[in-house]
């Protein structure tokens, strides 16, 4: 009876949390645009069967139409890919290094890591406005010594996105991979190179296939987030950086069309599905291997 | 015809295999190796045996590769090894842990240093198979090691480490995570293996018992030092010190003063009112110098009545352990020395001749003990 409680709690917290507003939010999806309070309709107040009756897809079919929409989802791919291997080449080498430091500094080292979550991630956001704008430090700084000319344009474009990502997530890369590689027994690294391996070759065979499992969890746990990210693109990116997250905002705000924009929200979270019940497989298989 | 017996160490022709000359090895104020002169010689199956902390693995890990001497020189079939890296030596090592990677099956595993330096397939198959019919591994070779048996992984470690065929061989507590009786079927196996393959064998234990098992010769370390170096049966019968005598196996000592009374003879005066003992030594002594007399507990008889032996002291049995096979009397004697004496248990044990508290002599002959100085 009270493992039956136990195990009802996440399934009632994910039924209302997530399951009724997909439902909701589905269900828009379905509806026609209207000038009211909510701003579409059928509503419930015209009869359960009534409502039912009148929904459709129109909405997917608008989006197939309109080009905008299928390159907004391309280009949130290509970004959240590009960003994930950025933070996989920024992040592995933190990770290792944090694996590899003495045992004494490595609770230091982890709460460096986890530091920036202290401060709000709108403000941090902000911060590098401040930072890449033509007049913010980054520019100053090359100003003055003497790398640059004319001061460049990183904010506002898709280089500042990538690097907002990047920044952002960059804690989700650094904690798997580097719970992957603490660990490793230092051991395996040593019959490597006993039975003819050098160092960088060790790497390769041991290290890596050992950090797998780390390096696919820290991928996910960045990709899945930056596909549908807003807040980093409408801060730091410009009129030429399309993602979905972005779109999605001003179906909703802007035009105040909840139906296309629930539509919109139902293909990301289809799109996402992919990337997500790989990553629990990946995890699972973990669990297994160590079982 | 009589087989030779394998001695190299006594043969001043033989070229020893390895080389330790005034070896010191220093971690900061730590020093773990201090000033180690040792040769080990081709087809040996040498081991290290100390406590914790001796030195024995920091010895073991610059022979790998994995550390380099502060001070001195190793070398190697001739040739200074030091500077030369793990990964260029011809000195393979099996780990404690095993350190088998996770992530290969038991083929994969035994093949990972062979591929190393080779990429001729059918080579590298044949050499693996050969492992694996020397390990008695066949029907394991695809299985990763989370799916395989603690023997069987420690035969997947050795199998790896001799698959290139090296010509030092280093065993890291090989058998510290086997149960008592998969140790002791092991050890005669790898005995068995190092005979079949020749290859020179460097084991490090704590284990007595196992180095005396497996070892040609054993160097007993304590604090970075060797103490003694010689056969299993030396360091048992003849220890040249009272610590080898005590961390190898059970020991009586008796302290006292030495009084030559003859050609290799002396008589050990060891409590006042009490006759001194007897007792042959070929080291000499002076005449008062202080010594220890060691004598092995089943040197040492137990008797009712006195009997006509060489040294017979009189006693009270405080304790008796129970071994089984054995039994050992622990027999205090008037001046509060406690001598243990070890019987076999030829007979049942309801039968036993004596109990607690019964007064009994013990004795021992003229050339039971040794008399060491130090």
């Amino acid at each position: 009876m009270r493992r039956a409680v136990l195990i009802a709690v996440p399934y009632v917290w994910l039924l209302a949390l997530f399951l009724i507003p997909f439902a909701v939010v589905f269900k828009i999806s379905l509806s026609d645009i209207a000038l009211a309070i909510p701003p579409y309709m059928p509503t419930a107040k015209d009869g359960i069967w009534n409502m039912l009756s009148q929904l459709d897809f129109e909405n997917f079919i608008f989006l197939t139409e309109d080009d905008l929409y299928w390159k907004a989802y391309v280009s949130s791919l290509q970004i959240a890919l590009i960003s994930t291997l950025f933070a996989l080449l920024v992040g592995y080498p933190m990770a290792y290094a944090m694996a590899r430091a003495p045992e004494q500094w490595r609770p230091t080292l982890l709460m460096l890591v986890i530091l920036p979550f202290w401060t709000s991630f709108l403000i941090r956001v902000y911060a590098w406005v401040g930072i890449l704008s033509g007049e913010g430090f980054l520019n100053q700084f090359l100003l003055w010594i003497g790398v640059v000319d004319s001061p460049l344009t990183i904010l506002n474009t898709n280089t500042a996105v990538y690097i907002g990502i990047v920044y952002t997530y960059l804690p989700f890369m650094i904690l798997p991979i580097y719970s992957a590689l603490d660990r490793l027994d230092g051991s395996l690294i040593e019959a490597a190179e006993d039975l003819g391996c050098s160092r960088i070759k060790a790497f390769w065979l041991v290290t890596i296939p050992l950090s797998r499992n780390g390096i696919i969890a820290g991928c996910f746990l960045v990709f899945i987030p930056a596909l549908g990210e807003f807040v980093i693109p409408s801060l730091l990116g410009g009129s030429g950086t399309l993602m979905i997250g972005k779109v999605l905002f001003e179906e909703f705000f802007s035009n105040r069309d909840w139906p296309v924009a629930s539509a919109v929200a139902v293909i990301l979270l289809l799109i996402l599905i992919i990337p997500i019940v790989l990553f629990q497989r990946n995890e699972q298989k973990q669990v297994e291997a160590e079982g | 015809m009589a087989e030779t017996v394998f001695a190299p160490w006594d043969d001043p022709n033989e070229k020893p295999l390895i080389r330790f000359r005034n070896v010191t090895k220093r971690f900061g104020d730590f020093i773990a190796i201090d000033d180690l002169t040792l040769d080990i010689f081709e087809r040996e199956f040498f081991a290290l045996l100390g406590p914790s902390g001796c030195g024995k693995t920091t010895m073991m890990r610059m022979l790998a590769g994995f550390e380099n001497p502060t001070d001195g020189s190793i070398e190697l079939a001739g040739q200074d090894i030091a500077g030369v890296p793990a990964n260029k030596r011809a000195v393979n090592m099996m780990f404690q842990s095993y350190a088998l990677f996770p992530h290969l099956s038991v083929w994969d595993n035994i093949a990972f240093g062979l591929r190393r330096e080779s990429n001729d397939k059918a080579a590298i198959a044949a050499r693996v198979e050969e492992m694996l019919k020397l390990t008695r591994l066949e029907k394991f070779a695809r299985r990763k090691p989370h799916q395989i048996s603690g023997g069987q992984r420690q035969r997947v470690a050795l199998a790896r480490s001799l698959a290139k065929a090296p010509k030092l061989l280093l065993l890291d507590e090989p058998l510290g995570a086997l149960d008592a009786k998969l140790r002791e079927a092991t050890q005669f196996e790898l005995m068995d293996i190092q005979e079949k393959t020749g290859t020179t064998f460097v084991i490090v234990t704590h284990d007595q018992e196992e180095a005396m098992t497996v070892a040609s010769r054993v160097a007993v370390m304590d604090e970075g030092r060797v103490m003694q170096v010689a056969t299993p049966e030396r360091i048992y019968e003849a220890p040249n010190s009272v610590y080898v005598a005590d961390f190898i196996g059970d020991v009586n000592i008796l302290h006292g003063a030495a009084k030559p009374v003859g050609q290799d003879m002396y008589e050990v005066g060891w409590a006042a009112d009490h006759t001194p003992v007897q007792a042959s030594s070929s080291r000499p002594f002076s005449d008062g110098q202080p010594c220890h007399l060691a004598i092995r507990p089943e040197k040492v008889s137990i008797h009712r009545d006195r009997p006509a032996a060489d040294n017979a002291v009189r006693g009270k049995i405080l304790d008796i352990a129970y071994l089984g096979n054995l039994s050992t009397y622990h027999v205090e004697l008037p001046t509060g020395d406690i001598i243990k004496a070890q019987v076999a248990n030829t007979r049942r044990i309801s039968r036993r001749d004596f109990t607690w508290e019964d007064p009994v002599w013990v004795s021992w002959t003229k050339t039971a003990g040794v008399l060491l100085a130090e």
